[in-house]
This record gives structure tokens, sequence and C-alpha cells, in this order.
């Protein structure tokens, strides 16, 4: 039985006093400060508009800051892996053909990349499903794809942004499982954002609290019911507890923005 | 026993063939019962007898009009996607040339054709009426189709640092794919009926006279039978144009796109 990772693992990536002003004027992130440290699993949890998805986005690469730094141990970015809220696959290409995309734009050895794909699927048991199209899938399944997507580079970092935000509670659960499995199998760092409580505290060792508009930290608290989690600790007093805590942390910090 | 769905196929097949049989009917019963002489309105039936009669003429025209078409077709096609791709890559090119395409396409082309007779040999003059008719949906469609992919896709692309040629070619031209074959389907007829204006407008006779200057030659002539056998072959090559790229852009389509894949209930 494997324990929650300590958490006094050095940081992959930090975020220093990061600030985010679009053109439009809106000023989503101000003096965000965030260490996202190497294996850990942690969500980024906030009201919807609290600049999260931003901040995940910088983290990618896919947005700059327009204040402070991002700094990844070791100088230079690692490989990333994202979900995005939607699967975004390409409609006109089969399940593996989608898997194998990072691979296909980084030019690798087709023998190499037949094996990754093949391995990344079977994670997320599609196998079974390499040559359908993902409009013959489910919700649930097209996500799979796009988690499978996301790790078959094996990414030093894999962030989703509210990946299971638009799925039923029965795929929602399975697919947390799903993850939960993978992040123990691979101990790859994760970044997880979402605006449900209950999700953040089933899936992380920690969470940060984000304020409303603009983001910052607003706390951070561990969870430190050890892995793997089942549907027993879905149930538990211990899980209850930390929903609590955490939804406590949540509404302080939305009352805090009010004040 | 039938399923519906192979009822309602049958229908949409007997529906038109019932519409046309009776007005057929209503076509030779009206020249008959009212005696109408064939230089005002012929009949069905000396219709269908000049049409096989004049076979090797008209025949000969359809081939010069089609090959003028398909040509014209082609070279929009051609001409279309690449200026679409030309447009997305480069913003600079798309600024200085977006409006002369749009001058192109508003500009009636019967007011255009006999400006280019002027200066162009006569088959050229009449390809390059039909190409200026039918590249505009091509370009305009692709277009949209290539500034309009999903915005995640793109930063997915550029999270794994693909090149501006790989984006072009595993997304973006993949993604315009629907819109570009609309276009295409548009294009098709266009080039057809750029093709006939011209050659209206060119008037002239001699082998290489499509099935246009047939209809105008008729009409002079007063060979009314005649012009209606031109005209039905025109439309019959319009419908098999229509056809062929509809079934090209069904198969490209079918097993992804929305518009091409059957539903079950």
């Amino acid at each position: 039985m494997t324990t929650a990772l300590s958490i006094v693992n050095s940081p992959l990536v930090s975020l220093r006093n990061v600030g985010k002003t679009f053109d439009s004027g809106t000023v989503a992130l101000a003096g965000l400060n965030l260490d996202i440290r190497e294996g850990e699993f942690v969500s980024l949890l906030g009201p919807s508009g609290c600049g999260k998805s931003t901040a995940l986005r910088i983290v990618a690469g896919l947005g700059t800051a327009t204040e402070g730094s991002v700094a990844w141990a070791g100088g230079a970015a690692g490989d990333i892996g994202f979900v995005f809220q939607e699967p975004t696959l390409m409609p006109w290409a089969d399940v593996a053909a989608n898997v194998r995309l990072p691979l296909k734009l980084a030019h690798a050895d087709p023998a190499a990349a037949d094996q990754a794909v093949a391995q990344a699927l079977a994670r997320v048991a599609l196998s079974d499903f390499a040559h359908s199209y993902p409009r013959e899938l489910s919700g649930g399944m097209e996500m799979r794809v796009s988690i499978a997507r996301a790790l078959v580079t094996e990414p030093q970092l894999l962030l989703l942004d509210e990946p299971f935000a638009a799925l039923d509670e029965i795929t929602r659960f399975r697919l947390n499982n799903d993850l939960l499995a993978v992040w123990q199998e691979l101990r790859r760092t994760v970044v997880f954002v979402t605006h449900s409580v209950f999700e953040s505290v089933y899936l992380s060792q920690r969470i940060v609290v984000m304020t409303p508009r603009p983001g910052r930290v607003f706390t951070e608290i561990a969870i430190d019911a050890p892995f793997p989690r089942d549907e027993r600790f879905r149930t538990s007093a211990g899980y209850a507890g930390y929903c609590r805590t955490v939804s406590d942390a949540l509404g302080a910090a939305m009352a805090g923005a009010a004040a | 026993m039938m399923r519906p769905m192979n009822a309602n196929r049958a229908l949409r097949i007997a529906l038109p063939v019932v519409v046309l049989t009776l007005v057929v009917l209503a076509w030779d019963l009206t020249v008959r019962g009212f005696g109408i002489p064939p230089y005002v309105l012929p009949g069905p039936g000396l219709v269908a007898a000049t049409l096989v009669n004049d076979a090797p003429l008209l025949g000969q025209s359809l081939l010069v009009t089609l090959s003028v078409a398909v040509q014209a077709f082609l070279l929009a096609a051609v001409g279309g996607v690449v200026l679409a791709v030309a447009f997305n890559q480069w913003r600079l090119v798309e600024h200085a040339f977006y409006p002369y395409a749009v001058i192109l396409q508003v500009t009636p082309v019967v007011a255009v054709a006999p400006l280019l007779l002027i200066y162009l040999p006569q088959p050229l003059a009449v390809l390059a009426c039909a190409w200026i008719v039918a590249f505009f949906p091509v370009l305009a469609n692709t277009t949209l189709g290539l500034n309009s992919v999903d915005h995640n896709l793109i930063a997915l692309f550029d999270l794994y640092k693909a090149s501006r040629w790989q984006v072009l070619w595993n997304l973006k031209l993949p993604a315009a794919l629907p819109q570009m074959l609309a276009g295409l389907r548009i294009a098709g007829g266009l080039a057809l009926i750029g093709a006939v204006v011209a050659e209206i407008a060119a008037g002239s006779a001699g082998a290489g006279s499509g099935l246009a200057y047939r209809i105008a030659e008729s009409g002079y002539r007063l060979n009314i039978p005649r012009m209606f056998a031109a005209l039905l072959l025109l439309s019959v090559a319009g419908v098999a144009i229509y056809f062929v790229l509809a079934g090209a852009s069904h198969l490209a389509l079918r097993r992804w796109h929305d518009s091409a894949v059957r539903r079950e209930r």
C-alpha cells in the first residue's frame, strides 16, 4: 500500500508574484505565488472566473504572465501534457491517431510511437476503440482519449483544466479513479483545476484555494488521507471533514473578496 | 415487408418521377390539344426525337462545354485553395488581394466576357470566364474553414511546438475540409454556368462550339426543338456534376462529419 508522497519535495515549477491583465483591462491574476512540487497531485480550487484556468495556461506556456515570473527547476520548461475542459479531439482522426498526435508532431520513431500509443490507450482502458472515431464515443470515453493523448509522451507535468466538469456523476467518479490510478503508476506531477470541493478533496494531496478575480492564493490545505483512495474514502467521515474544511476556506475566500 | 426507412427512400425516388410524368403528359396534351406549332412549343416527343437525331452534333458540343467546365473547375479548385492557404498564412497577402477577389466576384461575368474576348483567344477567354465565376466560392469557403479551427486544438499544437506547416497540414486543412468541399460543390455548378455565359457572349461558330452556342444558333434559326434538346443536355450535365461532387464530398466526410454521417434513431 502506497501512502501519500511527503510534500517536502522540491518545486518543479515556481510562480512568483504572477499577474495577468488582459488587453480588455480585465485583471485575471494579481500577486499569485505558487509552488508545484515534483510528483505531487495538487488542485487549484476557486469560483468560476477566478483565474485558475489562466494560471494553468501560463504554466503550460499557452499564455504569458504580464507580471512576475514562472521558473522551472533546471531552467528550461519540461514536457507538459494538457487536458482541456472539452475533449478537444480531431474529429477527422480515429482514436489512435488522436493519441499519437504529440509523437507525430515531435517526429517520433514510428515503431516506438505505436508502442506508446498502445500503452496510453491501455492505461485508459480504450484499447478496443483504437480505430473508432471521436463521434462514435461517449463523452466520458472522449475525455479518456484526451487523457491518453496527454499521457502518451509521459510528460513531467500533467495539467488538467476542469476536465470532468461536463460529465455525469457516475462517469466523473470513474474517471477520478482512473486518473488516480494513472498518477499512482506514473508518479508524475499533476495540477488539477476544478470548482468542485468534493472532487478536489478526493483527488489531491494538496488543495490551493484561490480568491475571486483577481486570483491569488487564499490558503492551502493538505489532504493527508492515504492512497490509493476508493469509493469507501468518498463516503468516509474523514472525507466529509476535509470537505467541510475546504468548503469553509472557499467560503472565506469568497467573503474576503466581497468585504 | 418494407421498413419505414426503405418506404421513405422509395417515396423520395417515386414522387419526382410521378411529377415528371404528369408534367410531360400535360405538356404533350397541351401541344396536341391546342395544335401548337413546333416553332412555338415542340412536344416532348419531338424534343426526344431531336435529341436522338442530333445526337452526334449535340454530343460533340456537350463535350466541348463539359471540358471547359471541368478545366475551369479544376483551376478554380486549385487556385481557390492555394489562395485561401496563402491568405491564411500571410495576413499581408490577404490584405493586399482579398478586395480584388471580391471585386472579381461581384462584377457580373456577362459584362466582363466581351472584354476578355477582345484580349484573349476565344477558348482561353471562355475558360477564364468560367474560372472567374467558379473560383470565389472555393476561396471564400476554404478561408472560412481555415479560420474557424477550434482554438483549443490550436493551443494543443502550440503546446507540442508544432511548426507552421504541421499546423496547416495536420490541423487547419483537415478542419477546413467540410467547408472546402461545400465550396467545391458550388464551384462545380458555377463552372458550367460560367462556361455557358462565356460561350453565349462569344457567339462564334465552328468546330469548337459548345452547347450554349448551339442554343443561341438554334434560336436564330427558329429550331426550337433543338433548343430544348440542348437545354435538356445542359441540365443533365449540371445535375451530373452536382452528384459527382456531392458523392465525392460524402465519401471524404462519411466517417467523421455531421453532414455526412447517418444517425440511427
